[in-house]
């Protein structure tokens, strides 16, 4: 049995018995859902349709219907896919990382926290999708023979990289998270009652795919979850390595910097932290999951936040500095522009969500306090996306060529794609919230006698 | 005398891991064990060969390397090979670094995937397979010890002894 030293906080609050678990992980499935979770779901319906009927705009008319001009060819659309890439991050950093670093305290928010990866990474892939304004010919990404003659993609891009970084993350994020909900789905098939709900019985049994506990899948799966832990550990760094490539590899100012990949990965995690705990804050309170999610549990995702935060944070100052040391004068510029140029607002929102902010998580009493820290998330969700604004559109709208200088102003339907993209987000998550064990209860039982509050009387 | 299936309920998986010891020290084989979580040492106490899941990542990550080198040097080499940004792509060595992203993504891609359908196809799981489990309840809190015997009293008074809290005797048709 596993052994841990007395004075570590309980991961497990009350005298929670393995049934315990099984029924309080059951009971969002099983039971009706609340007000609350209609009245979010209603909204993000709504936001959804919007999403709908801009992407059908913008497809049926063309890109034209953006605010993209001749100087500013990329703003909200890489935007919107830098961030939600990002936000993705943290989920396997949490499933994949902290496996192999074995912190328990992972247990009770991996499951959300990749169904999170997942859902944001489809709304990542909708962006470069419909930017292509032609997505039903977005199989041409792919290297397939075709009857063009010899007309192949080019490795040499990073675009190309792309495609491949981040469809290798989402399916091999996909699998991972399937791996582990088939125990779990087995225990909500075991849990309905075939005669009240033989629809439901059905689903739950082809979901689970006849999992029933053997000891020997039982070695496979604690097999299968380690490999793929550590080939989803370098996968995660490399995503966002790869999505950085797509700037730094450009000639253009204030993008070509070699810092970009720890940068970026860094933002990523911060991100995606954030995002991770402006849902389970209100996921642990609506499904009523406070025993499994505890204040530890947010303080330590606090840390998290702080740390990475403070990475991005000498991040941008390096980027300073390097601007000035390296006496480019177009460089210099850029990163004056950013300051203290017409996007200046940009530029220090971004800095005061993303540095200065995640400093108060130094005060304990601030990081263990709920209403804080989900203000605080919501700043550095703000921050993050602020961030790739500033790198993207203050970097491109003022260029070499004075007379060329423009603005970007975003028209409803680039609004109405961002905004929406929220909505389809949630959608997907409050779908996810009441139809699939949202807590990896099988691996949760095996630290309940080494982490709970019962055993550690 | 006829056959029996012999299923022993237990509440706990220290107990179980303990029973299932002093069961194979008798020499009794045990059929199966249903958990509803992975036990640590159970696979050992079992007497289970450790799974080669991890050897076959390996292998298939490997060919998913060798597919992807030959992929890149098919394509950008020698089927069309062009001059692109003052790169030109006369040799694989020189245009290699350009595609080390690739051959990684694809490297994992190849080995988490066909790791997992190895997975799911040594252990039978896939859509519409019914659970082999003989009680529902080893996917909550019990823990279930499946013996086959022909001397039925002799192995439920053993599962008794060794701390299980009921048992369930089934005859083999």
């Amino acid at each position: 049995m596993q052994k841990e030293s007395p004075i570590r906080e309980p991961l497990i609050l009350g005298n929670k018995s393995y049934h315990d678990i099984t029924v309080d992980v059951a009971k969002p499935v099983l039971a009706k859902a609340n007000k609350m979770w209609w009245i979010v779901f209603g909204i993000s319906l709504v936001l959804f349709v919007w999403w709908i009927l801009s992407v059908g705009y913008t497809i049926g008319t063309g890109i034209g219907v953006w605010g993209l001009n001749k100087t500013v060819g990329w703003a909200w659309d890489i935007t919107n896919f830098v961030w939600w890439v990002g936000i993705g991050h943290a989920g396997t950093l949490i499933s994949a990382v902290l496996l192999l670093f074995r912190q328990k305290w992972r247990l009770s928010i991996n499951r959300s926290a990749e169904a999170m990866t997942i859902f944001a990474v489809v709304q990542a892939a909708m962006f470069p999708l419909i930017h292509m304004g032609r997505p039903w010919l977005g199989y041409f990404v792919f290297p397939i023979p075709n009857n063009f003659g010899s007309l192949w993609v080019n490795f040499n891009s990073p675009l190309l990289w792309d495609v491949f970084a981040i469809s290798t993350y989402f399916s091999v994020s996909f699998v991972f998270w399937y791996v582990g909900l088939i125990p779990d789905f087995a225990m909500i098939r075991d849990k309905v009652n075939e005669k009240y709900w033989p629809l439901r019985k059905k689903i739950y049994s082809i979901l689970s795919f006849g999992w029933s506990g053997k000891a020997k899948d039982w070695q496979r799966f604690e097999e299968v979850s380690l490999v793929l832990a550590g080939l989803a550990t370098p996968l995660v760094f490399s995503v966002h390595s790869i999505v950085s490539f797509d700037f730094a590899t450009s000639v253009i100012p204030g993008w070509h910097t070699t810092i970009f990949p720890p940068y970026f990965v860094a933002g990523a995690v911060f991100s995606g932290f954030a995002m991770v705990q402006t849902l389970l804050l209100v996921m642990r309170k609506v499904v009523g999951l406070e025993a499994y999610i505890t204040i530890k549990h947010v303080e330590y995702m606090n840390i998290v936040i702080m740390l990475t935060g403070n990475l991005v944070g000498i991040a941008y100052l390096t980027e300073l500095f390097m601007a000035w040391y390296s006496g480019v004068e177009f460089e210099q510029y850029a990163f004056l522009n950013r300051a203290t140029g017409p996007y200046w607002w940009a530029y220090w929102s971004m800095m005061t969500c993303n540095v200065i902010s995640p400093q108060l998580m130094w005060f304990k009493k601030l990081r263990t306090n709920i209403v804080f820290t989900f203000i605080l998330a919501l700043f550095v969700n703000v921050g993050m996306w602020f961030e790739r604004f500033v790198i993207i559109v203050t970097s491109l709208h003022r260029d070499y060529l004075p007379s060329s200088w423009t603005m970007f102003s975003p028209t409803f339907v680039d609004i109405g794609i961002f905004v929406g993209s929220i909505g389809f987000f949630f959608v997907l998550f409050l779908l996810y919230s009441r139809t699939f064990p949202v807590i990896a209860q099988a691996e949760l039982k095996t630290i309940v006698k080494s982490s709970s509050e019962q055993y550690k009387k | 005398m006829s056959k029996k299936v012999i299923y022993g309920i237990f509440d706990d998986e220290e107990v179980l891991l303990k029973s299932v010891k002093e069961v194979r020290s008798k020499d009794i084989s045990i059929k199966e064990v249903y958990s509803p979580f992975p036990i640590h040492g159970l696979d050992h106490a079992l007497g289970l060969e450790r799974t080669r899941l991890a050897i076959a990542a390996f292998i298939y990550g490997v060919i998913g390397c060798a597919v992807a080198i030959l992929m890149t040097y098919y394509i950008m080499i020698l089927d069309w090979p062009q001059n692109i940004g003052g790169k030109p792509s006369f040799a694989y060595y020189l245009n290699m670094p350009a595609f080390v992203p690739i051959i990684f993504e694809m490297t994992v891609l190849f080995s988490a995937h066909l790791m997992v359908i190895t997975y799911l196809f040594k252990s039978k799981l896939f859509p519409g397979q019914e659970s082999s489990s003989p009680d529902p309840r080893t996917t909550d809190d019990k823990f279930l010890m499946e013996i086959e015997s022909d001397d039925e009293k002799k192995i439920s008074d053993l599962l008794k002894k060794t701390g299980a809290t009921e048992i369930n005797v089934k005859d083999i048709a």
